[in-house]
């Protein structure tokens, strides 16, 4: 069988906020969504990403092992990973099969019930340990106007998730003005209450330091003039959404 | 075995300490392990209250005042040339621990022997005017250090030293980094140290007198006079240390006057303090036990301690405070390490002395640190590294790389470098700067800053693009050329030293029979290592001027660089690293002392910038080099981990003065809470020593937070903010600009 080649953009040695413990970190390239606050726009298009196989991407991650401990390892964000699934599954696989954990960042966007995705996705859970699965909106037209696409089949993957018990992490993006309405973010803590394999929830706050690389590109940057959310606002989503609740992740 | 003796050594195991000079075995035989957490630690006594708050107060004022709070003019400093002195008067009933070097707190002494004009400079650079009588005394009566060095350098040393190819030379300021074991006076008391030196002094010869001996001797003689001033000096303060310490105050008191007697003495770069906390905590222990102290006591001691730890000072000059900025003086310290036997060394007063961070706040002196192995007991680790999180004043070596070569009962002299204590003392040598000398190569040996011919006229490069074999030959026959004008540089300004400014207190607390080792330095490490990749693997076109210096670089094309964890970029900086040692270890060092090299730089890499033309490497003349074995700014792409992967490649055995890291992590970066983030700190640490690195600086907090302390000096929580630079802690607002906007510009690790 022929390998499956990855597209990435670059390798961070050094994260401790993406997944449980010490991690490192593979940035693979692509993403369909385009989302006002995205803050790496350089990952959006797939055709920029390095070429790689999976076990050349371990060797540049391995590396980094003696820092990871028990409950550290490797996670795999973006761009979007699951656009490319072969590389993803292969990668995963390789991972495991020398004792290390991954966990996979996603905005859930390429998730559908059809084939050939859902079979690849099954089969990505047996080698995969974790995934954050980000909550952009929870309302759909807000999400669309926010990403450029229906969260639908994002919905399906947090019930998909769930039905497996497969673990995940879930981020909720707080942007003023866009995903801070009381009666969404309500709704939305009360569909993560109806699920059970939350482990954690986390607000993450918008933040402009991504506004650079927008000038640098070239891409116009459509939040001008919004600030990031104020501390009382971090709290009331937090509250809202029940994060206090979700206390498992204290033992990935 | 007298009854003073019976007293003092009630309780203590073991007999080989009691019939010689063994501090290590004494500590074996008596420490008591401790893997427990911080939960038993106490907060600041009402004394420690009152002091600190004075001591605060009048570093504040000396701040007011531009640096310095008060001056001696007219007292040459000695072990007896003051009465006591107090932090206050009228709290001195509250003082545990006494003794100031002056009879004021924070009033910096006269010390002349290591050059008059230095001395007078500093005065006057503060407003003080030089005692004439003093001044003709140390002009047309007594020689000085300096004055000794500057008869005997030649012409060709120095044009090295004019144009900072070698650099920070200690030809102008006490060499320092020579440890007294200051335990020795608090186990055996003065008296029983003076026997042993008489002893030596006797055995020293079998009648014939060579150069050697008559030397040693001279030296012994010196040696025991110390002893007895320091029983002289403590006597002022009303204390008798010619027997051994009863209990833990008088342990903690005598050793302290210990290395009251080398400060009073010695002005030397770094004046560190050793290795006390594990031994301490012996007499500590004892007393706990019988209940004649309680923990608040206990940490009351060490808290008296360390405050007298931070109130040192000494006169520097201008010149000397853009090398090492921040007026530090290493009282550096160390905590934890394993023994030999595989116990950790850890005891609650490694806690202890932690805890003064917390009791007083932050503060750069001290120099904290931490001897780290992945062995040690999870609560210390924990501790530290929560420590660290919080006020960023400690740093990290690895304990498992140094006790294999210096024993586990090592200290540090200075910011980083380890030497056993009571056996050993070092020869500081400052820096050679590897980064011009690649300049010095390309231009036949011609300065690129003052176009004078310095190096040996070797054909300079000639072609358009620089090749990177003929450019390594070229450097590598221009760095024997300098290995040895540093090497025979160091050896004169050694002999000088020893000749008119002997460490006679210091060395009276170390063994006779003392091993020697010879410290040389790099500088501009990571720049070389880049400018040889670029050279290699991108195409570097040479722009010279109408004379045909090199004085500009165009580089076309990617190359590897180090602080990625690349090999191609990291196996050229360990041969760099193992080809300059092996070229120092060519020369003949004095005293057949042992050359060891180092990649450290402490502040001075922005002094060691100005005077370095642009580099190959795309650094642009006088721009500060990256500090110790830093990479290059702007050169790591792939984060911390990679980076610090890159500086653990080095290997210690090449570099044994020590190859110092600084690295900044933002806080939220760190982790969400406290909790996460002493539990991550602690495992980054495991994961970088274990691979054999041998140092590191932790600095927690975000970029903003330095500008706005560099904008708003004068805000409340800026007064103790400190922050680890190139192997010690400064306060930040005491930096120069120029420091504190490189500071800013490194590579602060996080993540969006």
């Amino acid at each position: 069988m022929k390998e499956a080649i990855g597209y990435y953009q670059s390798i961070e040695s050094f994260a401790l906020v993406d997944g449980p413990g010490v991690r490192s970190i593979l940035f693979l390239q692509g993403c369909n969504m385009r989302c006002l606050f995205c803050h790496n726009p350089d990952t959006w298009n797939l055709k920029n990403g390095k070429p790689i196989t999976a076990r050349e991407a371990l060797d540049l991650l391995i590396r980094y092992k003696p820092y990871w401990a028990d409950h550290g390892g490797i996670t795999i964000s973006g761009g979007e990973p699951l656009l490319q699934m072969d590389f993803l599954i292969e990668f995963c696989r390789l991972a495991k099969e020398n004792n290390i954990t991954t966990v996979i960042d996603t905005a859930g966007e390429p998730f559908c019930l059809d084939e050939p995705f859902f079979g690849k996705f099954k089969e990505l859970l047996k080698y995969t340990n974790l995934i954050m699965l980000d909550i952009k909106c929870f309302d759909n037209d807000r999400h669309i106007q926010l990403t450029g696409k229906t969260n639908e089949n994002i919905i399906d993957m947090f019930c998909y998730l769930s039905s497996v018990s497969f673990p995940i992490w879930i981020r909720q993006v707080l942007l003023p003005s866009y995903t801070d309405d009381e009666e969404i973010l309500k709704q939305t803590g009360q569909f993560i209450e109806s699920l059970s394999n939350v482990r954690r929830v986390e607000v993450l706050p918008y933040h402009t330091l991504g506004i650079p690389k927008y000038d640098r590109l070239g891409i116009p940057y459509r939040l001008k003039g919004i600030e990031p959310p104020s501390k009382e606002s971090i709290e009331k989503a937090e509250t809202l959404l029940k994060t206090k609740n979700y206390q498992d992740y204290l033992s990935d | 075995m007298n009854e003073n003796e019976n007293t003092a050594y009630q309780g203590f195991k073991g007999r080989l300490w009691k019939e010689e000079i063994n501090v290590r075995q004494f500590i074996q035989d008596n420490y008591t392990p401790y893997d427990g957490d911080e939960s038993f630690l106490e907060g600041p006594t009402k004394a420690t209250d009152l002091l600190w708050n004075k001591v605060a107060f009048l570093q504040k004022e000396e701040r007011r005042k531009g640096g310095v709070l008060d001056m001696e003019t007219h007292i040459v400093s000695s072990l007896t040339s003051y009465g006591p002195g107090y932090i206050d008067e009228k709290l001195k009933d509250y003082e545990k621990i006494v003794g100031l070097q002056t009879d004021k707190p924070l009033k910096r002494a006269f010390m002349p022997y290591g050059g008059i004009k230095m001395a007078e400079e500093a005065l006057t650079t503060y407003g003080y005017t030089p005692d004439p009588e003093l001044h003709k005394i140390f002009t047309e009566y007594h020689k000085t250090h300096n004055d000794g060095v500057f008869d005997v350098y030649t012409p060709e040393m120095m044009k090295c030293r004019h144009n900072k190819i070698i650099t920070g030379l200690p030809d102008t300021y006490g060499r320092g980094r020579i440890v007294g074991d200051y335990r020795r006076i608090a186990l055996y008391g003065i008296d029983c140290l003076i026997a042993d030196k008489k002893n030596d002094y006797a055995e020293s010869t079998d009648g014939t007198m060579t150069d050697e001996v008559i030397r040693l001797r001279e030296e012994i003689s010196m040696q025991v006079r110390a002893l007895e001033d320091m029983k002289k000096m403590a006597k002022a303060y009303g204390y008798d240390i010619s027997k051994p310490a009863r209990d833990s105050q008088e342990a903690v008191q005598w050793l302290y006057f210990g290395y009251l007697a080398a400060i009073k003495t010695q002005n030397g770069a770094a004046m560190s303090v050793g290795r006390i906390s594990t031994f301490l905590d012996i007499y500590i222990q004892r007393d706990l036990k019988e209940n004649k102290i309680t923990e608040k006591d206990a940490q009351e001691l060490i808290d008296h301690l360390v405050m007298k730890f931070r109130m040192v000072k000494f006169a520097r000059i201008p010149s000397y405070n853009q090398l090492f900025s921040g007026d530090p003086v290493w009282a550096t310290l160390e905590v934890a390490g394993m023994g030999d036997d595989g116990r950790s060394m850890v005891t609650k007063n490694d806690f202890r002395f932690l805890h003064t961070l917390e009791n007083m706040g932050p503060a750069p002196e001290p120099n904290l640190t931490v001897l780290w192995s992945s062995r040690l007991p999870d609560g210390f680790k924990k501790y530290a590294s929560l420590i660290s999180v919080k006020t960023s004043s400690i740093q990290y070596e690895n304990d498992d790389i140094m006790r294999p070569v210096w024993t586990d009962d090592y200290s540090i002299c200075c910011c980083v470098s380890a030497t056993q204590t009571g056996k050993e003392m070092q020869f500081f040598g400052a820096r050679a700067n590897l980064a011009k000398c690649l300049l010095y190569a390309i231009n036949g040996g011609v300065d690129e800053m003052t176009h004078q011919q310095v190096g040996p006229s070797y054909q300079p490069i000639s072609s358009k693009y620089l090749n990177y074999v003929e450019v390594l030959s070229k450097y590598d026959m221009m760095m024997d050329w300098l290995a040895g004008i540093y090497v025979n540089t160091l050896d004169a300004i050694q002999y000088m030293h020893d000749k008119y400014y002997y460490e006679a207190a210091e060395m009276s607390l170390i063994d006779t029979d003392v091993r020697r080792t010879f410290a040389t330095g790099i500088a501009g490490f990571s720049h070389v290592v880049d400018s040889l990749c670029a050279i290699k693997y991108a195409k570097v076109e040479a722009i010279r001027d109408e004379k045909g210096i090199t004085e500009d670089f165009k580089i076309e094309g990617d190359f590897p660089r180090y602080g990625n964890d690349d090999d191609r970029a990291d196996d050229i900086a360990i041969k760099l690293l193992h080809t300059f040692i092996t070229k120092v270890k060519k020369h003949h060092t004095y005293r057949n002392s042992e050359p060891t090299t180092s990649i450290l730089t402490i502040t001075s890499n922005v002094v060691y910038g100005k005077a370095t033309g642009t580099l190959p490497d795309g650094r642009e003349a006088g721009k500060p080099l990256s500090p110790g074995a830093n990479p290059s700014y702007g050169a790591e792409q792939n984060g911390l981990l990679a980076s610090l992967n890159s500086v653990a490649k080095l290997p210690y055995e090449y570099a044994l003065d020590g190859i110092s890291n600084t690295q900044t992590i933002n806080t939220g970066a760190l982790g969400h809470d406290d909790n996460e983030r002493k539990a991550n700190l602690s495992q980054v640490l495991d994961g970088y020593f274990n691979q054999g690195a041998h140092h590191l600086n932790v600095n927690v907090f975000g970029k903003e937070k330095l500008i706005d302390c560099m904008n708003h000096p004068d805000k409340e929580e800026y007064s103790n903010f400190t922050i680890r630079v190139s192997g010690y802690a400064v306060k930040f607002i005491d930096l120069t600009k120029e420091q504190q906007l490189d500071v800013i510009s490194r590579t602060c690790h996080e993540r969006m």
